[in-house]
């Protein structure tokens, strides 16, 4: 079981969270001209990184936020976790 | 190569079976190949051996950085059907039906293909409406499909819960009979060992660690045993898709995720086919050994961990024992795991790249065992013609682009919750 810092609530168990993806992946500017190409890149294409991984994790069993962490996607250490609006 | 037979069998008992031939040889990578395989699963053994045998190009090389058997051929719960709605799923899965049914008799090596049937269980009138729609585009491209009510499937298994209080309620099923199961470690060491007689090279214990690209042409492979020339190269990684695309500069449409199963001790014979949980992730069967098989989510975080955690073993099994009461009695014997290349509409990509000699075999999801055979086929020859054929012509990787997603369960791009 994973125990994962919520940056709001502390340290608690994995099956308090649900997982979000790739926490790096920024939508396209609202109200300007998209290309297919940065569409699809933020839709559907995903490095996938082997090693340091910034997620989007919610806490949805406890305070409902949504927060980043920063996870080895092949030994599940997690380095960091912080709120959306902070640098991670 | 020496004929695998009862005669074989009992010329070689004379001498305690210590003269067998090696299956396959174990040889060191030669400068230049037509076309280099990277990756000795399912996948990259079956291309090889029909690039060999339906191409005649036999001057090729599997380059696997473990063993042959050590990925997700040899991780998986060995379910093979053609149960799918989609016009393109249901052509390539039914042609690899017909692989699956002669491949003993083709490999000279028992794969123990069992057509036990699969059930997809209902649970709500709106699953049979949409199991009923699933069975008839099944029957109209030709796939064996039954739709059984409650009493139907209770004679089918009568060891699940049917009582009238329980939370998710049998209303019926969806059944494919000629599904089944085959022996996965069989099914890669009976490619090997025919490509090996063929010519091709197996070499294992070699990792890809970079590519040779010039003018956006290939040019040749990086491993850990040294440099290879070659001007074609099958990807056939599974989950390290993304880890070689990288190297590529590619990022792809995928996700690389743990899936997890597990097997009970093993017990007599109470299950004769596939179950599948209708209302949560949850699948059995029984192997001849006696063990129950079992699997269901995925771990839900990208993972290149070949282990996955406990909860998610909870999760699936509190589904398990909702369903087959009797489960809650057995032991466990073994779990493990292996990693998914997920894609983001469910459907695997088989395709040439924008690179000049580099094709693609990827996004096996969690069901890239009984695609073993026509993906082999198919990439066999893509990579032959350097053409899609008309069977992979839909498992494009301009899909994502221009709209046209096999997404068979419209799950969206949450790779992770499928
Ligand atoms: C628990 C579990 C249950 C499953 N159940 C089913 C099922 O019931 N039915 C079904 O149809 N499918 C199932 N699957 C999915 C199926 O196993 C996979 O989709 C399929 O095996 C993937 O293709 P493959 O056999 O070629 O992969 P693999 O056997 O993983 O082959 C890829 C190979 O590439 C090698 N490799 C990676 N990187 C490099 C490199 N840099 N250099 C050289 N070699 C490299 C790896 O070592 C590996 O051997 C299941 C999978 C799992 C894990
Ligand atoms: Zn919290």
């Amino acid at each position: 079981m994973l125990n994962i810092k919520c940056p709001y609530c502390g340290d608690r168990a994995q099956k308090e969270f649900a997982y979000g993806g790739d926490g790096t992946v920024k939508r396209p500017e609202l109200n300007k001209e998209v290309s297919n190409k940065e569409w699809d890149d933020f839709v559907y294409m995903r490095k996938s990184l082997r090693g340091k991984h910034i997620e989007l994790w919610h806490h949805i069993s406890g305070c409902r936020q949504w927060f980043r962490a920063q996870r080895d996607t092949a030994t599940h250490e997690i380095f960091k976790t912080a709120k959306i609006s902070e640098e991670i | 190569m020496q004929k695998y037979s009862i005669f074989s069998l009992i010329k070689n008992a004379f001498s305690n079976h210590q003269n067998w031939d090696l299956a396959w040889k174990d040889p060191t990578p030669k400068k230049e190949y037509d076309v280099v395989i990277i990756g000795g699963g399912g996948h990259g053994l079956a291309t090889a051996y029909y690039l060999a045998k339906e191409h005649k190009i036999t001057n090729v090389a599997i380059i696997e950085k473990g063993w042959i058997g050590g990925g997700n051929i040899g991780r998986n719960t060995t379910i093979i059907r053609s149960n799918f709605m989609f016009d393109e799923n249901a052509a390539f899965n039914e042609f690899g039906m017909n692989l699956w049914r002669n491949m003993s008799q083709e490999l000279n090596f028992n794969v123990m293909f069992s057509p036990r049937g699969i059930i997809n269980l209902a649970h709500s009138d709106a699953q049979m409406n949409t199991y009923a729609r699933r069975g008839n585009s099944m029957r109209l491209n030709g796939i064996d499909a039954v739709l059984l009510n409650r009493e139907e499937v209770k004679k089918m298994i009568p060891m699940a819960d049917f009582s009238d209080d329980v939370r998710y309620p049998i209303f019926g099923g969806l059944v494919q009979p000629s599904a089944g199961t085959a022996r996965h470690d069989a099914v890669a060491w009976g490619y090997a060992r025919q490509a090996d007689s063929m010519g091709v090279d197996i070499i294992q214990n070699c990792e890809v660690t970079g590519f040779d690209v010039s003018a956006g042409k290939i040019n040749g492979v990086r491993t850990s045993r040294g440099d290879i020339k070659t001007k074609k190269i099958g990807l056939c990684v599974a989950g390290s898709t993304n880890i070689l695309a990288e190297k590529l500069n590619m990022t792809l449409p995928i996700e690389a995720h743990v899936l997890q199963a597990c097997v009970s001790e093993p017990v007599k014979p109470i299950l004769d086919g596939v179950v599948t949980f209708g209302a949560g992730h949850f699948y059995i069967s029984q192997s001849d050994k006696g063990e129950m098989v079992m699997g269901g989510d995925l771990d839900g975080y990208n993972s290149y961990a070949q282990k996955g955690n406990l909860p998610t073993i909870q999760h699936v099994l509190t589904g398990g024992v909702a369903l087959f009461p009797f489960l809650s009695r057995l032991k466990m014997l073994r779990t493990w795991g292996g990693i998914m290349d997920m894609s983001m509409d469910g459907s695997p990509i088989i395709d040439k790249t924008h690179i000049d000699g580099l094709y693609l075999n990827c996004g096996w999801c969690y069901g890239g065992f009984k695609s073993v055979p026509s993906s082999g086929w198919t990439f066999a020859h893509t990579i032959a013609q350097n053409r899609v054929h008309e069977l992979n012509s839909g498992y494009s990787l301009s899909r994502f682009s221009n709209g046209y997603l096999i997404d068979e369960k419209g799950l969206g791009t949450k790779t992770w919750i499928s």
